[in-house]
């Protein structure tokens, strides 16, 4: 009985000292597809000497932003880091909390079609990518089940294999833009589905007839399965491309190689934009926040040679980063 | 039996020989079964254990590659003033890149020097730093310390890549030429892997380690244990022993029996709400993962706890409550004490149990990039689970090894926590 009221005691003595303690260190949550880069940033910030290490969470983009828009104040993060721009839903409620943010874009993530490196070359285009993994497709006018088996069915040009492809879950940032950079625009370019009403939204639907495998949210391990697969393909982060090129290699979609130099000059087009928000209301009383922008937008860190393009980012064009990173900089107020 | 088949002849037991035969082969049978089942379990297990050492003891060893540092006085205290903060803020970085030019073959120019050098890890200039701020008299000095390769030329000689010009291979052939030379220096050598056990969390594979994770694992289940026993072993207590058996305690006991159930992640949706919002504890903190996980194996030890005293055999309390002793006295001197063994492996269980989660702890910002070692319970930290879930998601190779490494460091912990619950079943068991 005395350990029961010894151990409270410990617990109250902790609450009281934790409540009472200032917070000195940024915290940032978010994305986990930032989460590589943004850590990165935070460990040489670290390192500077002058200010603590950040603490970086993996939330997700939409988990972190519902943090980051909570309110204002020590208990709630300093940033948020995103792989996709905040939408309106998400400003509402930063505005309804009156946090006041600042929008920096700090480049690009490009997402494969990939298989292994034994297996032949693949040119393919978006239409054909939708074609075999869509739900519903159009045959002689009508929406049906998609009824193809193998990729050759779609076109000749396409090797005589099974479709199937690995990929993250629908609750995977990476999913999402997978689905408006190649589901959506390669739907439009197939006349036949335009007719029939196929836009947007209604061409997001993915097969569920084992063509589309939903394979996890970790692209590790989506790479290990299409390497033990050589026939399938698989769709993940252009970094895993880069770290595993020994073991895959990325399909050519409409005619282009997914390779840095591609995707940083805008030419492979299936890539997203990357960004951070910072909580302006911060700036001041959490120490570092300014400074750590800084650091994050200098050439060093998110240019062409910087340590960031190391781990995988794609930097924005010269002139966009130079604009982004003074903008950065002056912290200017994003509104929406 | 013998009523309602009046007329039956009495059978005696059918002893021929087919029979006795029939019912050796069914215990045969059973047998095999059994042990069938016992080796399949063994071989996953031992399948499991394969892969994961297998994978993961190459993490346990670095490639060290030996540089001639020359810690050139003009470079770190070019004004002479050699107090510590000078000596901290110096250019470490351009001392070791102009002592591992050096090492380049003649003619290279600026442009390619960028293939040379990372061969190199950047922790270089921290292990030069260091050095120097532990010893000062050596500026001026040229000092051989053995620094860490870059993961991928740890990779190359592990033999997990190679090299090639073609951009299939992260190396390219004029590093691996490098490499070659640097081996036939005699420069490079394969040392233990003490970063590992040192270091927190890093996003460079080869100055990564999972000593943050260990401390926060240490403190988190220590404000569980905390937390858990005393509270467990009463309810236990008052409900096996005390309370009147009513709608009310049938009631809480189906509750208890259903929160054992409750997935996980629910218990980190309360911590949020509860801990996080409530008491305002910081997030990502020992304190509050400790008592997301108290919560959570709570039930597990409630019930483990009610077992072990169900089987205290009633005529030790009777003997007790004979000679005199109150209901608190019987509990406290003699039932307590022997339902003890069974109690605490119950809840060495439920830690171990704890120890593997890490789903609860998403919610209330455990799973983070931490690279301090926490020093306190409101210190943000990370646990086993969540680290090897955070490098299992990666995408540097040497992140993969690593990766498997820290699941045997939580398999060895498992194994240490199961073996106490063991010895200490052995030690405290008594039969009756």
């Amino acid at each position: 009985m005395t350990l029961k009221s010894l151990a409270l005691a410990a617990a109250a003595t902790v609450l009281v000292v934790s409540a009472a303690q200032a917070r000195d260190q940024i915290r940032i949550v978010g994305s986990s597809t930032v989460y590589p880069f943004s850590t990165a940033v935070a460990e040489q910030f670290g390192k500077g000497g002058k200010f603590k290490t950040p603490v970086v969470e993996s939330t997700g983009t939409g988990g972190g932003f519902k943090l980051f828009c909570a309110g204002i104040g020590e208990g709630h993060p300093d940033m948020t880091n995103a792989s996709r721009a905040m939408n309106k839903s998400e400003f509402a409620d930063c505005e309804k909390n009156g946090v006041k943010i600042t929008e920096v874009k700090i480049g690009y993530d490009g997402i494969v079609f990939a298989n292994a490196k034994n297996a032949p070359v693949t040119n393919i285009n978006k239409g054909q990518i939708w074609l075999g993994l869509a739900k519903e497709v159009p045959v002689n006018g009508k929406l049906v089940a998609n009824p193809y088996k193998n990729w050759s069915e779609i076109d000749k040009s396409l090797p005589n294999e099974k479709i199937e492809v690995l990929g993250p879950p629908p609750t995977s940032g990476t999913r999402d833009a997978f689905v408006e950079l190649v589901m959506q625009d390669g739907c439009a370019e197939i006349p036949a589905a335009k007719e029939l009403g196929m836009t947007g939204a209604k061409c997001a639907a993915m097969r569920e007839d084992g063509g589309w495998v939903d394979a996890g949210e970790n692209d590790n391990l989506i790479v290990q399965k299409v390497v033990t697969t050589p026939t399938a393909f698989a769709v993940f982060g252009y970094s895993y491309l880069d770290q595993n090129s020994d073991k895959i290699k990325g399909a050519n979609i409409e005619g282009v190689v997914p390779t840095f130099d591609n995707i940083a000059s805008g030419k492979y087009k299936v890539s997203r934009p990357l960004f951070f928000y910072v909580k302006q209301n911060h700036v001041g009383s959490i120490p570092g926040i300014k400074e750590f922008v800084t650091e994050f937008s200098s050439e060093k860190a998110w240019g062409m040679d910087g340590y960031l393009s190391a781990k995988g980012l794609i930097p924005l064009p010269d002139a966009e980063r130079k604009k982004s990173a003074t903008a950065a900089q002056a912290l200017a107020p994003f509104t929406m | 039996m013998i009523n309602a088949l009046p007329t039956a002849v009495a059978r005696g037991p059918n002893l021929s020989k087919d029979r006795i035969k029939k019912r050796y082969a069914a215990e045969a049978r059973y047998k095999f079964y059994g042990l069938a089942a016992i080796s399949v379990a063994i071989l996953f297990l031992a399948i499991l254990l394969v892969t994961i050492v297998g994978k993961g003891y190459s993490a346990f060893v670095q490639t060290a590659i030996a540089i001639d540092v020359n810690l050139d006085k003009s470079l770190i205290d070019s004004d002479n003033k050699g107090d510590v903060e000078t000596l901290t803020q110096a250019d470490y970085r351009a001392v070791v890149r102009a002592s591992l030019r050096n090492l380049f073959p003649a003619g290279v120019t600026r442009g390619q020097e960028r293939d040379y050098f990372s061969v190199f890890s950047e922790s270089a200039q921290y292990d030069v730093q260091k050095l120097v701020l532990n010893n000062p008299s050596l500026i001026g000095t040229t000092q051989r310390i053995w620094v860490k390769s870059a993961p991928d030329i740890d990779m190359l000689r592990k033999g997990y890549v190679g090299a090639a010009d073609d951009g299939s291979q992260r190396l390219n052939l004029t590093q691996k030429a490098f490499y070659d030379k640097l081996v036939a220096d005699g420069r490079v050598r394969t040392q233990f892997n003490t970063t590992f056990f040192t270091a927190a969390d890093s996003r460079e594979a080869e100055q990564a380690g999972v000593l943050g994770a260990i401390m926060g694992t240490f403190m988190t289940l220590a404000v569980t244990l905390i937390l858990v026993l005393p509270i467990g072993i009463a309810a236990a207590v008052y409900l096996e022993e005390f309370a009147p058996k009513n709608r009310w305690t049938d009631l809480i006991e189906v509750n208890i029996n259903n929160l054992a159930a409750v997935p996980s992640i629910v218990f980190g949706l309360l911590g949020v709400a509860v801990l996080l919002q409530w008491f305002g504890m910081p997030r990502s903190a020992p304190i509050a993962g400790g008592v997301v996980l108290a919560l959570l194996v709570l039930p597990t030890i409630i019930i483990a706890g009610r077992s072990a005293l169900k089987a205290v055999p009633p005529s030790i309390r009777e003997a007790a409550l004979g000679v005199g002793a109150s209901r608190l006295q019987t509990i406290g001197h003699h039932v307590l004490p022997l339902a003890m063994p069974g109690i605490l492996t119950g809840t060495i269980i439920g830690m171990a149990h704890a120890l593997g989660e890490s789903a609860p702890l998403l919610m209330i910002g455990m799973v983070a990039f931490v690279v301090d070692v926490p020093t306190s319970l409101t210190h943000a930290s990370t646990v086993l689970p969540v680290q090897i879930f955070l490098w299992a998601d990666a995408p540097e190779r040497a992140f993969e090894e690593r990766t498997s490494a820290a699941i045997m460091v939580l398999l060895v912990f498992l194994i240490m926590m199961n073996l106490v619950a063991i010895l200490l079943r052995k030690k405290f068991e008594r039969r009756w």
